[in-house]
Formats: structure tokens, sequence, C-alpha cells
């Protein structure tokens, strides 16, 4: 918050202290890589000292959550930190100015991509969904981007890939970029355009001149040190939730019930996730554990995901946000669209992975 | 001195919050005279064409926009 320099340089180019800013992220990341190697052994110790039946259900959750908190949390903290120092290569303005007059279709696929690199956030959906539309980036386009940037980030990729494997990450990339690309396509096609709020429809966006700010190698890494303060500052509550809830259904939920309600015999099972993952409102963090759990205990993975995704993309405090700008209709198509997305990647999922 | 007219875009989110608080605060140090001016409305955030709050305009130059403002670089904004 207060400044770091008694006088304030004038654009420096180089930061005096590169090198030990360097060396101090590079010391950072080897420690990290120590602590984790032995979070797992350290988690056994301490359950085991501890008055309960090894393979109890009580033992079972106590060590999932032992275990996962720290996993997690540093996973968290090394994941963010990296997004961080990639995203001080962008900018909303930016990404606006690419995506700006751009067709649908390759728009879309762009605007996609885009949403996963580009600083977002959501108390910012408002401007960032005027500005882009009054820059006269295509409502399709725009949505593409409003889709994939909270549901395809590096939160919910880097603890998938930590947490499940890296196929199913590197699935949840391409289903959740597709559902993004697909969804905002259609809605382009459907030219709804007047189902603006008025207000929107007028605004005109100023020219914009902003200053060309020099960014130094140290500005980068502070940029990563602010996003773990801020991003795990935020979430941090969301994951031990999460953890917990992961850890009672470790423990105690029965496998045959799981398996049942969420396998993929149970062919209602997808949309049924879909639409209870509507008003259900978390973020990427506190849903992984829940899905981990999930998956150890037989759920198929297609309804997992189908389930993550809906929590995730579609929720009612965006959905109350966007109302300022966007009349009822087009938020039930936007819903519609997404929800239908995400209900084709669970049951794609579930056939190909058997 | 002229006072220098600065206006802080954002729909009124604590980030918009802290730095208007942090522009003032950097304006006493300086002893620069300031009027900050809360820009709340959507249309008019949007008509200043950024796409991310908080956005900061001194006299009418946008010179900052999304994310909480370093506070040297507030100094260099406002001398």
């Amino acid at each position: 918050m207060t400044g770091c320099c008694s006088t304030p340089a004038p654009t420096p180019v180089r930061h005096p202290h590169t090198a030990a800013w360097i060396a101090g992220t590079v010391a950072f990341v080897a420690v990290w890589f120590l602590i984790y190697g032995q979070l797992r052994p350290a988690a056994d110790r301490i359950v085991a000292a501890l008055p309960l039946e090894p393979g109890s259900p009580a033992a079972e959750a106590l060590t999932f959550f032992v275990y996962d908190t720290p996993k997690v949390l540093m996973l968290l903290t090394l994941v963010v930190f990296a997004m961080g120092i990639v995203r001080s290569f962008f900018s909303p303005e930016r990404t606006r100015a690419l995506l700006a007059g751009r067709r649908e279709g390759l728009g879309n696929v762009a605007a996609a991509g885009l949403g996963i690199v580009t600083p977002f956030c959501s108390c910012s959906a408002v401007p960032l969904f005027i500005g882009f539309v009054s820059a006269g980036v295509p409502l399709g386009v725009t949505f593409s981007f409003l889709i994939a940037a909270p549901m395809v980030n590096e939160v919910a990729l880097g603890l998938l890939f930590a947490l499940v494997g890296w196929k199913v990450a590197l699935t949840y990339l391409g289903f959740g970029l597709g559902v993004a690309i697909v969804s905002g396509w259609v809605i382009g096609r459907l030219h709804l355009e007047g189902w603006l709020q008025d207000w929107v429809r007028n605004v005109r966006a100023g020219a914009i001149d902003l200053p060309v700010e020099t960014v130094t190698v140290v500005d980068r890494i502070r940029a990563g040190i602010d996003a773990v303060k801020d991003i795990v500052g935020k979430v941090w509550i969301w994951i031990l939730a999460g953890i917990a809830a992961g850890a009672a259904i470790h423990g105690w939920v029965p496998v045959d019930l799981i398996a049942a309600i969420m396998g993929r015999e149970a062919w209602w099972s997808v949309p049924a996730a879909v639409v209870i993952g509507i008003p259900m409102y978390s973020n990427a963090a506190g849903i992984i554990p829940v899905v981990e759990a999930l998956l150890a205990k037989g759920a198929a993975l297609g309804t997992v995901l189908a389930f993550m995704m809906s929590v995730i993309a579609l929720s009612l405090p965006e959905m109350i946000i966007l109302r300022r700008v966007l009349t009822f209709r087009l938020i039930a198509v936007f819903v519609a669209v997404v929800g239908l997305g995400i209900l084709a990647v669970g049951y794609l999922f579930n056939a190909l992975f058997g | 001195m002229t006072t220098k007219n600065i206006k802080v875009l954002g729909p009124g989110c604590k980030r918009c919050q802290t730095t208007a608080e942090m522009v003032q605060a950097e304006a006493d140090r300086l002893g620069i005279a300031v009027t900050i001016e809360k820009v709340t409305d959507y249309a008019a955030i949007a008509g200043w064409g950024i796409a991310a709050t908080p956005g900061i305009v001194v006299d009418g130059k946008v010179v900052h926009a999304g994310g909480l403002p370093k506070a040297e670089d507030i100094d260099r904004w406002i001398a």
C-alpha cells in the first residue's frame, strides 16, 4: 500500500534490485518444493499420533483434511503467483483492442483463450461487459470471454492438475473452452443485441489513451505477490469449507450411495448435477476438493465435471450483477445455452471415459 | 497553484474506495490540492473507455485502469 521508495523514480527501466528479487523468487520456489514433498509423511504422522483407529471413517476424514489443507493452499499460492506474473502481460483494455471488430467464430476462440489470461474480477464484470460491447466487440464474442474468464482459470486448472490429475485438467481446459466458444457463438448467431438494457446500447466508449508504463521484472514479481495476497486471502475460507465437505464425503458417505446417484448408470444424474449447481455458488478453489472426494467414491467424471462447471460458470450472484446490463430474457438465454453446453460435456465425458 | 481534478471510476467496490483514499493520502503528503470525484454510474464509467475498475482520471485524462494503483505511480500522475 505504501510507497517503497523515498524518492519516486522517473519510470525506472531496470529496478536496482532486480537480481535480488529474482534470487528471492527462485529460493521461494525451491523451499516450496522441499516443504511440499514432506506434506504426505507429515500428515500421516499427525493422524497416527491421534487416538483414532486406523482406517476408521474419522481417521480417513481427518487424513484427508490434514493432508489436503496445506497441499491445496500451497498449490494455490504457487499457481496464483505464476499466473499473476503471466497476467501482468495482459490487461482488459488490451484484450478488448484485440477483440474489437473481430468476426464471430475466430473471435469467439480468441475471446475464450484471452479469458484465461486476462486479469478479471467479477466485480468488474459490468464495466468490462459495457466496455467490450460499446467498443465494437460483438455480443457473442463478449459472452465467450465472460463465460471462459471465471470458468477456465488458473485456480481451477492448477488444482485439478494437482488433486485429480493432468488428464482431467487438460480435458477440463478443452471442454471449458469449448463451452465458452460454442455458447458465445450461439448467442451471437441469435442476434440478441436488442435484448440488452436500453442504456447499454447508447453508451459510446470514449477513446482510451492509457500512458504506456514501463513494467520491470520486479514489477511483474510484485504483481505475482499481490495476486497471491489478493486471491489466496479471499478464497482460503472457501477452500477450508470445500476440504471439510470433501473430508466428510471421504469418511462417511458410502461408495454405493455416490455410485448410485452420480455413477455412470444414472442417466439423469448429469442434468441433475447441472441444475443443482446453478444456485450453488463457490469458486473453483472450494469445489475441487469436493470433486476429488466424489471421484474417489466412484462418481462418474462427466457428471462431476458438469457439476463443477455449473457451480462455477452459472451463479446467481453473477446473474444479479449482469441483470443491470442484460434484460431478463437475455439472461435466460445465457443460462439455457451455457447449461446445455455443460450438459453435453457431461454426457460426452461419461461416454468417452467409461 | 491550480487544483487538480481527479475522478475515481468504479461502481463503489472496496478497491475503488481504497483507490480514492490512496490518491487523497498521496496528494496530502505531497501538498497538492486536489478535488476527488467518485464516478459510480456505469454508463459514465464506460464512457471513459476503460474496461476494468477502478480507473483514475487526472484533469480529463485516463491514467489508470484496473486494480489498485501503486503509490509511486499516483505521485507521478498527480505531480
